[in-house]
């Protein structure tokens, strides 16, 4: 079964309070000169195959529900 | 006859009764709105209250934006309905696009809850009309992700258009311009993070502030009848 990954992350110039707080934890651990930014990752399991339609519906899908483009920006991918 | 105000109630929607009381206290008739059911029964403004609906999956509002009542929201609120988005409410208008920008994690990166100073920036929306323009009021705040933000441009349009609502007097949460509440062009639809339907009852609060909304909207009604 074909399947579409797609990334978000917060914007550059949006404050990531998570990632400030996971970077610090990984500073405590003795992980120095890291800097975390967090996002999210979907696995989009896709029925039969998948055509550039498909891949489409997935883009209009993540830019609508699964990103808020105000802060967030996406990225979709083929698992390959 | 007193003004039908619609409170709609997701799944973790928390403050709907709250929402609920302070209508009726302060003189308006609550009609409870189910986030299932594509009506909203002919109410003459509508409140969407705060809570976790969803269980803020995802991202705060974003699937609550999609539910069956919204479609009717965002049709009436367009066509001037007077809605008011409380806490998570707000972040479902935002999700919806009836007001500019979004909300994200405290600055502070921990859940605030206390009594909040503000100022009223502007009285001509459909909610804030009982207040005098640069009155300082205090109502109570409760969130974890209130901190508002949008790009340079959208906020410098809010602040030469006059619709900034509410400013925070000593900024909790890393807001940008200390912004607590906005409006949409028209004044009709307002979201803020602090908690007005928590300030209408002395036995329960220091400070009844919060009424001013809901008669604010009753006058308002009234005026445009």
């Amino acid at each position: 079964m074909p399947r579409v990954i797609v990334d978000v992350m917060p914007k550059p110039e949006i404050l990531d309070p998570q990632g400030k707080a996971v970077t610090g934890a990984l500073g405590r651990l003795g992980y120095q000169g890291l800097s975390v930014r967090q996002g999210k990752r979907f696995e989009i399991e896709v029925d039969g195959e998948l055509t550039d339609e498909r891949l489409g519906q997935i883009r209009e899908a993540a830019d609508k529900l699964l990103a808020n483009t105000v802060i967030e920006s996406f990225d979709v991918r083929v698992d390959a | 006859m007193s003004a039908r105000i619609g409170v709609v109630t997701f799944p973790g929607t928390l403050d709907d009764v709250d929402a609920a009381r302070a209508v009726r206290l302060t003189g308006g008739e609550p009609v409870r709105l189910w986030h299932g059911n594509a009506s909203l029964e002919d109410v003459d403004a509508v409140i969407l209250p705060g809570g976790f609906s969803y269980g803020d999956y995802l991202r705060c509002g974003a699937i609550a934006r999609f539910s069956p009542v919204m479609g009717e929201v965002i049709r009436a609120a367009r066509a001037g309905l007077p809605v008011l988005g409380i806490c998570n409410g707000f972040q479902v208008l935002c999700e919806a696009h009836l007001l500019p920008g979004a909300l994200i994690r405290n600055a502070s990166r921990t859940f605030i809850c206390r009594e909040q100073p503000l100022r009223v920036e502007t009285t001509a929306t459909a909610w804030s009309g009982a207040y005098t323009p640069g009155q300082q009021i205090t109502i109570a705040i409760k969130h974890a992700e209130g901190a508002y933000v949008a790009d340079a441009d959208t906020v410098k349009k809010l602040e030469d258009d006059g619709r900034v609502v509410f400013r925070y007097l000593g900024n909790p949460n890393g807001s940008v311009n200390d912004i607590a509440g906005v409006t949409n062009e028209r004044g009709n639809v307002v979201g803020l993070m602090p908690h007005p339907e928590h300030n209408v009852d002395p036995v329960v609060s220091p400070s009844v502030d919060g009424r001013a909304f809901f008669t604010g909207v009753l006058a308002y009604l009234q005026a445009v009848s």
